[in-house]
């Protein structure tokens, strides 16, 4: 008896394995400014087409002067944050005094390649001040690969952002700007407002609202904005 | 010497009679129209794929796509966002398809298929309409529909809902890629048809008037919109009934897209012209001859 075979997907042997990962999305700005710096990212938590929660923030104080943003698979966001929170509060009871921003940049670096061959899926973004009081902001790989920026969009949206924050706060792709114009924190503030305004008509995974941190000497300060919720 | 030029001249001559015979079976076989799909590149994309290039997502349109019954007709409803991976490509795009005066019919799967489907169906029921003298039926594009997307085998990625009024009255059903078709008084289709059923199932009523079946249609794809991120911005309704069709785009705007907080127009000076070259008017050309075609 002939057997038309059609489908030769369905008569290759398959494998079924169980994923230990999970896409949750999300999108996390910062910026760094003279004396201060700004980090915001969207509160939806989703999976697939549902939304989980609207209402999860990405960002962390973890520090009076370091914030950090950490997207991805929300699982290992958590147990992340959790081991920083337990090696933060070591070196506060060894020290006698917090971490500063750029250690604590440097310690999260060696803590994701410590699982290089079973990575935390997040990407990260630490953002605060340096010894120097400037404002600082480092962004992450999933394993540990670091670098200190000015400004850095990363997330399920960061395709979209990247090229304005260039365009906006690099002043890339045009001529004869005015760059006299101080970068003021409610001016960052805005621009990251609208940023992501712009991002959740685009990205389904962002969206719902936008919580920016503003960092500085005085401490950190922490406003809402509503976005779309479709 | 000379009989060695003769013979190669003589296999020449059948060498040349073969490439000739060729060309004319060449030439007859390009009179042929290619109709319907081209299949030509799909062992190339296969070879492709093995070797790890990555495929272009097809354009979907995500959706929450519905419709109802009412005492006097049909209610349609669709959401407004098309969607090609995780970006959204249109916020405002058009998911009500025309198919006749009396039939409508909205489309969730694949943009492109939904398109040239229901276009497609459109044209086979105007030209049965011309042919027959009567105004079409919902169940003759009903029947187009499940016979072409069954000969495709699921291939064509187009999930519909089908709605009208003829002489049998209003009528209402679905139509999956596959070619299964259902007869409902009220259906849902697309990634946000359970949050939108879950609406139906709530609030459905047999013998509904005009302004409840609009409004249980708007919260159902509101639902969908709200709830499922494959769907978004406007719901979009169509009411039918005899003799008359009212089309809302949109009957409402259910996320407004936000006013910004700065102002981002770039100065004139931002883009740098390093040279420029006038062009012509099409005015300031003189008319030197001229010569008029009959088109017989």
């Amino acid at each position: 008896m002939a057997v038309l075979i059609d489908n030769k997907a369905a008569m290759e042997p398959t494998q079924h394995r169980f994923s230990p990962y999970a896409m949750n999305g999300g999108t996390v700005v910062a910026v760094a400014g003279d004396d201060f710096a700004v980090i915001g990212s969207d509160t939806r938590l989703s999976e697939g087409y549902s939304i989980l929660s609207r209402d999860v923030s990405k960002v962390r104080n973890v520090t009076k002067a370091c914030l950090l943003g950490s997207v991805g698979f929300h699982g290992d966001v958590l147990t992340l944050t959790k081991m920083m929170d337990a090696r933060l509060k070591q070196y506060l009871h060894t020290h006698g005094k917090e971490m500063p921003c750029e250690a604590i940049a440097q310690m999260l670096s060696t803590t994701l390649y410590y699982r290089r061959f079973f990575p935390y899926y997040t990407y990260n973004m630490v953002a605060g001040l340096d010894k120097q009081g400037k404002g600082c902001v480092f962004s992450y790989d999933p394993v540990g690969s670091y670098e200190r920026e000015s400004y850095r969009a990363s997330g399920s949206a960061s395709a979209i952002i990247q090229p304005l924050l260039d365009n906006q706060i690099g002043f890339k792709n045009q001529s004869n700007v005015d760059t006299s114009i101080p970068m003021t924190r409610e001016r960052v503030r805005d621009l990251v407002r609208d940023i992501f305004a712009a991002a959740s008509e685009r990205d389904i995974y962002t969206g719902d609202e936008v919580e920016i941190a503003i960092i500085d000497k005085n401490g950190i300060e922490t406003v809402r904005y509503p976005l779309r919720s479709d | 010497g000379v009989q060695a030029v003769q013979t190669f001249q003589h296999y020449f001559k059948q060498i040349n009679l073969s490439m000739a015979s060729a060309a004319v079976e060449n030439f007859l076989k390009e009179d042929e129209e290619v109709k319907g799909f081209s299949f030509e590149n799909c062992r190339r994309n296969a070879f492709l794929a093995k070797q790890g290039a990555e495929m272009p997502k097809a354009r979907k349109t995500g959706t929450t796509i519905c419709g109802v019954i009412f005492n006097e007709g049909v209610v349609l409803g669709a959401d407004t966002r098309a969607t090609g991976g995780s970006i959204v490509c249109d916020l405002n795009c058009e998911k009500i398809h025309y198919i006749a005066d009396n039939v409508y019919c909205c489309g969730a799967g694949t943009a492109a298929d939904t398109e040239f489907t229901t276009k497609m169906i459109s044209s086979k029921m105007e030209l049965l309409k011309l042919r027959t003298g009567r105004e079409g039926r919902v169940i003759s594009a009903l029947r187009m529909l499940k016979q072409y997307l069954f000969r495709y085998q699921g291939h064509i990625s187009a999930a519909l809902v089908l709605g009208g009024v003829d002489v049998n009255g209003p009528a209402l059903y679905t139509v999956y890629p596959h070619g299964s078709t259902d007869k409902l008084p009220y259906v849902t289709m697309g990634s946000g048809s359970l949050a939108a059923m879950s609406v139906f199932e709530d609030g459905f009523k047999l013998g509904m008037n005009e302004e409840e079946a609009k409004n249980l249609v708007f919260h159902a794809i509101r639902a969908g919109i709200v709830n499922d991120l494959g769907s978004g911005s406007n719901v979009d309704i169509t009411v039918i009934r005899k003799g008359n069709v009212e089309v809302f785009r949109p009957y409402q705007v259910v996320c407004k897209k936000s006013e910004r907080a700065g102002d981002y127009t770039f100065p004139v000076g931002t883009t740098v012209v390093t040279s420029s070259t006038e062009m012509v008017p099409f005015s300031a050309l003189t008319v030197t001859d001229e010569e008029v075609m009959e088109i017989s």
